[in-house]
């Protein structure tokens, strides 16, 4: 910023104030290096470095990492980051439960993409932010349902923001998995279906039909779940282990996490068909490239609709995009008459370019 | 239509010929004669011709989706394909047309002569009456392109299971100039229709590339040598007075080479050549660059004649005196066709040279002269062999030499298509040269897409999202940072390229990651390759 001649008078920014300018204080939350920050409360949302204070949304790795001195989360995110990040220092809250920091309020609220998942809403002098971190409009029966909040700038995902993207109801989707899980059973098959440790294998187990046959799980899909079980209705399990017998899963369906494929762990399972569920299963190059047998197309993550209705149903005039495909998203939006942008973040939606390397338990 | 589509999709779900030919026999068991017939045409290439050209198929879908344009073509580079893309985007997921595969592919005949209004209406009209993957299937249909991992051999199989019509016969009545318009299910799978015979070329006998050592092929006094010549495979039939050229893609292609179909006055009543079409200019063998200003034009002006007459150089006879003699063995069949075209004496019909040797030394010796010869390497053919259907392994083999190579850097790169969709994997490569203001730039030469593992894809993909320069659609410029040895098979100058050097066949053999930039080529290095 250069001195400005106004009336007559110079005015000089002092260097404390051309700092502040930089970093664009006027907003209520900047982008910087470590995170999405709230200068004036002097708070982190979802770091991606470690920070003194952090508001965490969910409990995916890309948003819940590891370092932070003070976690502050929905009190159901507790069991899953404890879980992840061993001993930290966490405080829960409810949902719509406002909190002041330095004059800020924050609260949270349901966001719909797995369970525990908020979104985080800002407000402070009558101005209104929300972070959606990852979020879905459909009532998956597993998190609590996504919830529209009015707000004058909202900073959005937009993994799936393209127009390409269309989910069915998930019932129909469902019904396509319990069909073939029949149908392999049927053909002397085993069927293993893939889906994140956390967030997707809790949904898949919710709906699989165990009049077909029982449902085993991965080491990785069996800890999570068990840490969930006090606050999910969930069908019995059965752990895996070198001393299940291949006769007895044969014609059973296996719910793994994508990295288990092709891996050692699966010798067992011969004969079966894989499956994979994801949004991304929606592209036939997609499904080729996993060599999965079948795609199922289920994602924890908005659609193009879901997007745009959630953008509207918000109010907000001002969007900021953060990870997905943001530049056509938010080109599309600046179209629509938003005033929309594209921040970089280090958070990754459903990842699919980048392989997920999962540790396998070796149990 | 719908259980068209559910063959296709079953098609595109597996990688296993068995599940493959057993969908393909499945449907072909319960399908109308009509939909058979036209089944087989699509899979064997014989689409009718594109009734709405692609620019407009995407202002149809761009509508129906209620989004502009930019954001359809913006989908369609992520997605990768446009029949894809364009399913995705529509907003139907309900099947409600009961129209079969035969009634629609009838209709898009019929459409290419519409205006636009009315082929607008008609597909987007049809795209709202189809689910996903019909639709799919149907945009496919319309715009041409249809690789679904289906070979004419997969199909020609499954078929042979539910006609109990022999695979070998089934591949030679399925070719030719047919079309599901002039006839019938019958008559193109039980032949009772004579007349289509008369240009009907025999399937090709394809080789192996030679996998062991040449000397444990045995006695080398069993097996004819002659040399691989580069230019266009092709059958050469005269019938009832008629001339016909077929190209190894089962183009019909007489119309392209006047000089060859000159022969129909000359060759005797009921013959089938099997040779190459070569490039022959002053007396000497051409390359295949050379036929290039031949490929694309249907009607060839008297100079380009003047400048690259072509001639056929013939290897094998098929059909003597109206017998199919394939079950011949090849060194009976040489000797008719050495006669024949000796008492042909026509300039244009000339003899592939077979050799004989003493010792495999011999033979070796031979192969290292096929550049000078302008040959791309060595057929090997044993001599006892009758003339086989299709690519199958043991008495034709291929004997290619080593290719050229050079090492050049990555300066673009294209989002792959299928499998491919969403990784960086056609790549475009430049090598050095000096300018006129003295700096070393890069100078693109060529395009290639193959030679590296799924891993490496994913790496050098990494690589270029993290290096990119620029954005132009589906292409990104990079910077430069990457060496890699690519292999080509031949090299000539060209006009049409901006380097001035056309190669054939660039395909990468390896990633140097021990070079760097200024290690790589220089475009002067790739000119010295070429043959004088």
């Amino acid at each position: 910023m250069l001195p400005t001649l106004v009336s007559g008078i110079i005015l000089v920014f002092s260097p404390r104030k051309l700092n502040q300018l930089s970093m664009n204080s006027s907003d209520l939350l900047v982008f910087d290096s470590k995170g999405i920050y709230c200068p004036r409360a002097k708070v982190y949302l979802d770091p991606w470095k470690p920070v003194d204070r952090a508001i965490i949304t969910h409990g995916h790795a890309d948003h819940a990492r590891f370092g932070h001195r003070n976690y502050l989360t929905h009190h159901s995110n507790i069991p899953i980051i404890r879980h992840r990040l061993g001993a930290i220092n966490t405080q829960g809250i409810g949902w719509n439960e406002p909190i002041q920091i330095n004059g800020v309020t924050f609260s949270l609220h349901p966001a719909g993409h797995i369970i525990g998942s908020s979104q985080v809403r800002v407000e402070y002098k009558g101005e209104v932010w929300v972070f959606t971190g990852d979020y879905k409009s459909e009532d998956d029966g597993v998190a609590t349902p996504y919830e529209s909040i009015r707000c004058n700038t909202m900073i959005t995902e937009c993994t799936f923001g393209l127009p390409a993207f269309k989910w069915k109801p998930q019932a129909t989707v469902f019904g396509e998995i319990n069909a073939w899980w029949q149908s392999n059973q049927q053909d002397g098959k085993t069927s293993v279906l893939f889906g994140y440790t956390l967030g997707k294998a809790q949904r898949i187990l919710k709906y699989l039909d165990t009049s077909i046959g029982e449902i085993y799980t991965h080491g990785a899909v069996e800890n999570m779940t068990e840490v969930l079980r006090p606050q999910l209705e969930m069908p019995p399990t059965k752990l895996i282990t070198p001393n299940t017998s291949a006769k007895e899963i044969r014609g059973n369906i296996v719910v793994a996490p994508p990295s288990a494929h092709g891996s050692p762990w699966m010798r067992k399972f011969v004969p079966f068909e894989t499956g994979t569920c994801s949004g991304w299963m929606a592209f036939r190059g997609a499904r080729s490239r996993r060599a999965t047998d079948k795609g199922f197309v289920l994602s924890d993550h908005c659609d193009w609709q879901g997007l745009l209705q959630s953008i509207k149903a918000s109010d907000a005039s001002r969007v900021i995009c953060t990870h997905g495909y943001t530049d056509i998203f938010s080109r599309y939006l600046r179209e629509l008459g938003y005033d929309a942008s594209i921040e970089n973040t280090d958070y990754e939606g459903e990842k699919e370019e980048i392989a997920t390397p999962e540790p396998i338990p070796s149990a | 239509m719908k259980s068209f589509a559910e063959l296709i999709e079953k098609l595109d779900a597996t990688n296993k010929t068995n599940q493959k030919v057993a969908a393909l026999a499945g449907y072909f068991a319960q399908a109308s004669e009509l939909d058979k017939l036209w089944t087989i045409a699509i899979l064997s290439h014989r689409r009718p011709p594109r009734p709405v050209n692609t620019t407009l198929l995407r202002t149809y879908a761009a509508e129906l989706a209620e989004i502009p344009l930019w954001l359809f073509e913006e989908s369609y580079h992520i997605v990768g394909d446009l029949a894809e893309s364009i399913a995705l985007v529509v907003p139907n997921d309900e099947h409600t047309s009961d129209k079969s595969l035969s009634k629609i592919l009838q209709e898009l005949v019929q459409l290419k002569s519409k205006t636009d209004p009315e082929k607008k209406e008609y597909v987007q009209d049809m795209w709202m009456q189809l689910d996903y993957y019909s639709r799919f299937v149907f945009t496919k249909l319309l715009t041409g392109s249809f690789r679904i991992g289906i070979s004419q051999k997969l199909m020609t199989k499954a078929l042979s299971q539910v006609t109990s019509v022999p695979d070998d016969e089934l591949a030679y009545r399925l070719m030719g100039n047919w079309s599901p318009g002039d006839t019938t299910f019958d008559e193109l799978v039980f032949g009772r229709n004579e007349q289509a015979y008369v240009s009907k070329p025999y399937p090709f006998y394809l080789a192996y590339a030679l996998e062991n050592e040449v000397h444990e092929l045995g006695d080398v006094s069993d097996w004819a040598v002659e040399h691989k010549w580069d230019g266009i495979r092709g059958q050469v039939i005269v019938r009832k007075k008629e001339i016909f050229i077929w190209s190894r893609g089962e183009e019909l292609v007489t119309e392209k080479y006047p000089e060859i179909a000159q022969l129909a006055n000359v060759l005797p009543e009921g013959t089938v050549l099997d040779g190459e079409i070569l490039a022959f200019v002053e007396n000497q063998v051409g390359l295949f660059n050379d036929l290039q200003t031949r490929i694309g034009r249907k009607n060839v002006s008297k100079a380009v004649l003047a400048k690259v007459p072509v001639i056929f150089k013939a290897y094998d006879l098929l059909e003597f005196a109206g017998k199919d003699i394939r079950n011949l063995s090849y060194q009976d069949r040489r000797e008719l066709l050495e006669a024949l075209v000796n008492d042909t004496s026509h300039p244009v019909l000339q003899l592939s040279e077979q050799k004989n040797f003493t010792s495999w030394e011999e033979v070796v010796a031979e192969r290292e002269l096929a550049r000078e010869k302008r040959s791309e390497g060595l057929m090997l053919k044993k001599k006892s062999a009758p003339y086989q259907v299709g690519r199958k392994k043991g008495d034709w083999w291929k004997w290619k030499i080593d290719p050229l190579t050079i090492d050049a850097v990555l300066t673009y790169a294209m989002r792959g298509h299928g499998r491919r969709t969403n990784l960086f994997t056609d790549y475009t490569f430049g090598l050095w040269q000096r300018n006129e203001k003295g700096e070393n730039e890069l100078v693109t030469f060529a395009k290639a897409y193959s030679g590296l593992t799924d891993k490496e894809f994913a790496q050098v993909d990494n690589i270029i999202k993290r290096t990119t320069l620029e954005r132009f659609g589906p292409v990104r410029s990079v910077e430069p940072t990457l060496v890699f040895e690519l292999a080509f098979e031949g090299i000539a100058f060209s006009n049409r390229h901006k380097s001035g050097v056309a190669v054939r066949f660039p395909r990468i053999l390896r990633w140097r990651k021990d070079k760097k930039i200024g290690d790589a080529n220089t475009l002067d290095d790739l000119k010295a390759l070429i043959p004088t």
